[in-house]
């Protein structure tokens, strides 16, 4: 480069930064700062001709996520001050164009019913998920969502369940908000944030074939064994009839499964469809002192079939299998050998053909029953005529005070 | 009361007293009755558990574990109170050779006279005939007696196969098991249907002993009361001039007040336990 070239070169650069300098000047004296804003909106008590507070406190906004941001980055028809009466609302899809487009098709599409604030609070103090003080933080899901889907909230208008209180008193609830554990599922866990869709859309992590899989992502293991048995075979196959989690363990009030509470409600749940082994095992011992309530340990369904890897009897690897059964009864019965485990557990002994051992045996029993109970009710009541006919007729000033031996 | 009936009025009072049941028989009903009761209170909401009132019942006493605690204990006190009687009844009769024990007016044994009996009383219900004269064990004495005792051992030993299920296995087969749970809970629903209307009508609700037949709480009864109720025996003594052997005292009132509380709470408990069982029944 020429002595004469770097003289030119260096007159171009001072002519754009004196440009560029005045420039800034002009245009910077019309841009509104926040603190030019916060001047009148910082005074908390300031409200609108409607009384709504709009009033901003500086020292959140500054902390929150937005903090960087000018106020006109979203109040974007503000040109300068004053500023008309009606201002346009702030569009959030702006910035955030893919929850925008997550939440349209979702049960909140709504933006009048749903307005991002309704679950993110205060336009102006909003921080990050991860950020304790937000309220999408996981230990503050359930209370945001519980503001609507709980037993006063807007869920009741729309004929939704109250799910909240459900929620935070089961083991995912307590977990959260006794424990503060951070993966303990909140509602965002199994429903997702913006997408959320009804448990009838296929496409929802609610809908009955995707529940094992929302599930499984937590728990890994039982959604395995469920997956490699019959009831999640049956499901995969496109058969909704078909148990999947939420159907033993409920949505929201999930039990601890060694509760008694559960051990006493789940039972009659298999039932639903089992109809006939329901009945039969309630003719046996292990209902019969089961149903009494208490922490019971006699057999429920699965402590024999196995709660996820449900199996066939004919499945080698299933505890109903013949080669497992002394290892299966034995669990509970110390000392079951093969002739213990003869003993039918679902007998029924109104079946002829099945249990026909059974069947006399009940039979007879009946007979014995009725033959006795009637022969004595007759001699009996025939009996207390006879006396007391005999009483009054022989001795009726007697009679008058009961017995004697007539 | 029997024991008091009226004896001021009746003419042919004679203030005399004889006893009926020794002080070990006494002993022996107050055990079983007592052990009955507790059985059939435990053993109730297991056979109806579905019913309204099992779960508030076992609840009541502490639980399902309580229930089959308790249920278990009585078991066992009856079956050694069963055990006590079957050999008291074969030392008497085997060796001691004590006469009367299976054979004879004084036997629990079952004999033509019973049947006679039997068809005469109901001919008597009827009016078509006399009422028969009852020996020391009326026909439906016996039938009670023997009803406990087969009662007993059924569901004594059902109850234990089910108790040790694993152990009997070694000699039942499997659907053994099954039935097992059948005959203990419908020959238990008997006994309790049976005991609770058959038995509390027959030996204490009716006319002739109302409310009470006390001579299983105190030992003794009067003479007319004898007389009316067992005149056979009564004559078969008389005529053999035996009558002063069985002569007791009559019972103290303390005796007399102390077994009214005990006997109307059984009574009291098992009509309660009777409509709960019919209830749940007919449900």
């Amino acid at each position: 480069m020429t002595n004469a070239e770097g003289e030119k070169a260096r007159l171009v650069v001072c002519c754009g930064v004196a440009v560029a300098g005045v420039a800034f000047l002009i245009l910077g004296t019309n841009a509104l700062r926040a603190q030019d804003c916060l001047t009148c909106h910082g005074d908390l008590s300031m409200t609108d001709s409607a009384g709504h507070s709009i009033a901003v406190d500086g020292q959140k906004f500054s902390a929150s996520i937005h903090g960087s941001l000018q106020c006109t980055n979203c109040h974007a028809d503000i040109q300068g001050y004053p500023h008309p009466d009606k201002i346009a609302p702030v569009d959030c899809k702006t910035c955030h164009t893919d929850e925008a487009s997550q939440l349209k098709g979702s049960v909140h599409a709504d933006s009048k019913e749903h307005p991002c604030t309704s679950c993110h609070g205060n336009a102006h103090e909003i921080f990050p998920k991860t950020d304790a003080r937000s309220a999408v933080y996981p230990l503050n899901v359930p209370g945001t969502c519980g503001q609507c889907h709980s037993n006063n909230g807007m869920a009741g208008k729309h004929g939704l369940p109250s799910v909240y209180p459900n929620y935070i008193d089961s083991i995912h609830g307590f977990a959260l908000s006794k424990e503060g554990l951070l993966v303990a599922a909140n509602c965002r866990s199994c429903h997702g944030s913006h997408r959320i869709l009804s448990h009838n859309d296929p496409k929802s992590p609610t809908y009955k074939s995707n529940v094992p899989k929302t599930c499984g992502n937590c728990h890994a293991k039982i959604d395995a064994d469920y997956e490699a048995g019959i009831h999640g075979k049956a499901v995969a196959g496109g058969n909704l009839n078909a148990p999947v989690c939420s159907d033993c363990h409920t949505a929201h009030a999930i039990l601890q499964p060694t509760e008694s509470a559960f051990r006493m409600q789940s039972t009659p749940i298999c039932g639903n469809c089992h109809k006939e082994k329901f009945s039969t095992y309630r003719d046996t011992f292990h209902s019969q002192l089961g149903s009494l309530g208490g922490y019971v340990e006699t057999a429920r369904c699965w402590d024999c079939h196995q709660a996820h890897d449900v199996r066939p009897a004919s499945d080698p690897s299933s505890p109903i299998n013949k080669a497992n059964l002394i290892a299966t009864c034995g669990r509970c019965h110390a000392g079951a050998n093969l002739s213990f485990v003869q003993y039918q557990p679902h007998a029924n002994a109104r079946d002829r053909k099945l249990n026909p051992g059974l069947y006399f045996v009940r039979l007879f029993m009946n007979l014995l029953l009725a033959s006795v109970l009637t022969f004595f009710l007759l001699h009996t009541i025939l009996w207390l005529i006879r006396s007391r006919y005999h009483q009054v007729k022989n001795s009726p000033r007697r009679a008058a005070n009961g017995g004697n031996h007539a | 009361m029997p024991e008091l009936a009226d004896r001021g009025t009746e003419a042919a009072a004679t203030g005399r007293y004889f006893l009926r049941f020794t002080r070990e028989q006494r002993t022996m009903h107050a055990v079983l009755f007592t052990t009955f009761l507790g059985l059939a209170a435990t053993g109730l909401p297991m056979r109806f558990s579905e019913s309204f009132w099992a779960r508030k019942l076992a609840a009541g006493v502490g639980g399902f574990g309580a229930i089959l605690f308790l249920h278990k204990l009585c078991a066992v006190v009856l079956t050694i109170a069963f055990l006590i009687h079957v050999k008291e009844v074969l030392q008497r009769g085997l060796v001691n050779r004590e006469k009367g024990i299976f054979w004879g007016p004084t036997s629990m044994i079952p004999n033509w006279k019973d049947v006679k009996d039997m068809l005469g009383h109901m001919r008597w219900f009827l009016g078509l005939g006399p009422k028969p004269r009852f020996e020391r064990y009326a026909y439906w004495e016996k039938f009670d007696y023997w009803a406990v005792f087969w009662g007993m051992v059924v569901i004594g030993f059902s109850g234990y196969a089910m108790w040790f299920a694993p152990f009997f296995a070694h000699f039942l087969p499997g659907w053994a098991l099954n039935a097992v749970l059948v005959i203990h809970s419908e020959e238990a629903l008997l006994a309790v249907l049976f005991i609770f209307s058959i038995h509390f009508v027959n030996t204490h609700l009716r006319p002739d002993s109302f409310p009470m037949d006390m001579v299983i709480f105190t030992g003794t009864e009067s003479e007319e009361e004898f007389r009316e109720k067992r005149p056979q025996e009564y004559a078969r003594l008389a005529a053999a001039g035996k009558l002063d052997s069985r002569l007791g005292i009559a019972p103290p009132l303390w005796l007399l007040n102390f077994s009214k509380v005990v006997g109307f709470a059984a009574i009291f408990i098992g009509l309660l336990l009777l409509v709960l069982t019919l209830t749940a029944y007919f449900s």
